[in-house]
């Protein structure tokens, strides 16, 4: 394998695995909170406004985690730097 | 693949390239400038709201409402804040239907400026309301020894500020893309279709995030009222901003 190649599918191997770790604990913790905000609204229904509200930011808050490594991955796939390093120096080698 | 609309340069003045990024966001903000300066034109009260002007009232209400739960108390100019970030997000996030039009939100730069706003809102709010010694000891709050990571809890809710914007709009705009190679005609749409209620939650949770964090940064002269019973959060705080708070030690003791 040339380095090129080395490169490419290690840094696709390392874009699935990014994800596929990096989801795992987010929709654990989303399933959880949800879980518990709908056990909360079906003891307490005067609260849903509010307790919605606080699932939604925490929500949020438990997904960026997940959101973290989608950006890696696209990185990792779209905007490798190594992969642009050893395109230039295959470049400066051959030309 | 187009990442981001900061690589699509639409014009070059003087070495100086005018990318997608920054049209967007006059677009954008001249859509809001425009239809609020159209339907506030002649704002009084002789004159019977038309069409427009109530349906401007009612989003105005529904942020302020919902400011309102969060803050516990109406506090006029984080609504300001607030419902601008809001409505600036909603409306960049909602032309996304619109064909070639991508989002100013899908483009990092943009998003890291508006958590660099909330960065700066939140210490200007902070020493508007309490002063500066009341901001700084916020940051000693537990104890001495959570200096440092208050420090980095500052920068990085910053950071994730804007990476969860970007992060959630790019996706979309990403996948979008890929399944117009994949599946064609039908996928594509379904996927938009999720994109812009996405679009609409990250609105709101960027508006509301960054009330929290002003307001937790704001409330932080009121330990009493929040600490000892938690009824009194419901309560008009009549407690002034100005006054000295106890020691956080004295109130463990009985």
């Amino acid at each position: 394998m040339t380095d090129l190649a080395i490169i490419a599918a290690i840094s696709i191997f390392t874009a699935g695995f990014t994800i596929s770790i990096g989801c795992i604990g987010p929709s654990l913790g989303e399933g959880r909170a949800a879980a518990a905000a709908i056990a909360a609204i079906a003891q307490q229904p005067d609260a849903a406004p509010t307790l919605s509200r606080t699932l939604f930011v925490s929500l949020a808050m438990i997904e960026s985690t997940a959101i973290y490594c989608f950006v890696v991955a696209m990185i990792l796939i779209f905007a490798n730097p190594f992969w642009d390093a050893a395109l230039k120096a295959v470049a400066v080698a051959t030309g | 693949m187009q990442f981001s609309p900061d690589n699509i340069i639409l014009l070059t003045l003087g070495g100086w390239g005018l990318n997608a990024t920054i049209v967007n966001t006059w677009i954008v903000m001249a859509l809001l400038v425009g239809i609020s300066w159209l339907v506030t034109r002649n704002l009084r009260a002789d004159v019977p709201p038309d069409r427009l002007r109530t349906a401007l009232e009612v989003i105005v209400k529904l942020i302020q409402g919902q400011i309102e739960e969060v803050t516990q108390n109406s506090a006029r100019h984080v609504m300001y804040f607030a419902g601008t970030l809001f409505l600036f997000i909603a409306l960049s996030n909602l032309l996304l239907v619109i064909p070639g039009f991508s989002p100013p939100t899908s483009s990092l730069s943009t998003t890291a400026a508006l958590a660099l706003s909330v960065l700066v809102a939140v210490p200007v709010f902070s020493i508007a309301s309490g002063g500066l010694k009341s901001y700084l000891r916020t940051f000693i709050k537990p104890s001495v020894i959570m200096l440092p990571f208050n420090i980095i809890s500052e920068f990085s809710r910053g950071i994730s500020l804007a990476i969860r914007l970007y992060g959630n709009v790019m996706s979309g705009a990403v996948i979008a893309a890929i399944l117009l190679t994949v599946a064609p005609f039908f996928f594509p749409v379904l996927m938009d279709m999720l994109g812009l209620l996405t679009g609409m939650i990250q609105a709101y949770i960027f508006a509301i995030l960054a009330t929290v964090y002003i307001s937790s940064a704001t409330a932080e002269q009121e330990p009493s009222a929040l600490q000892k019973e938690p009824s009194a959060l419901n309560q008009e705080p009549p407690i002034s901003p100005k006054q000295p708070q106890p020691p956080s030690h004295n109130e463990d003791k009985p």
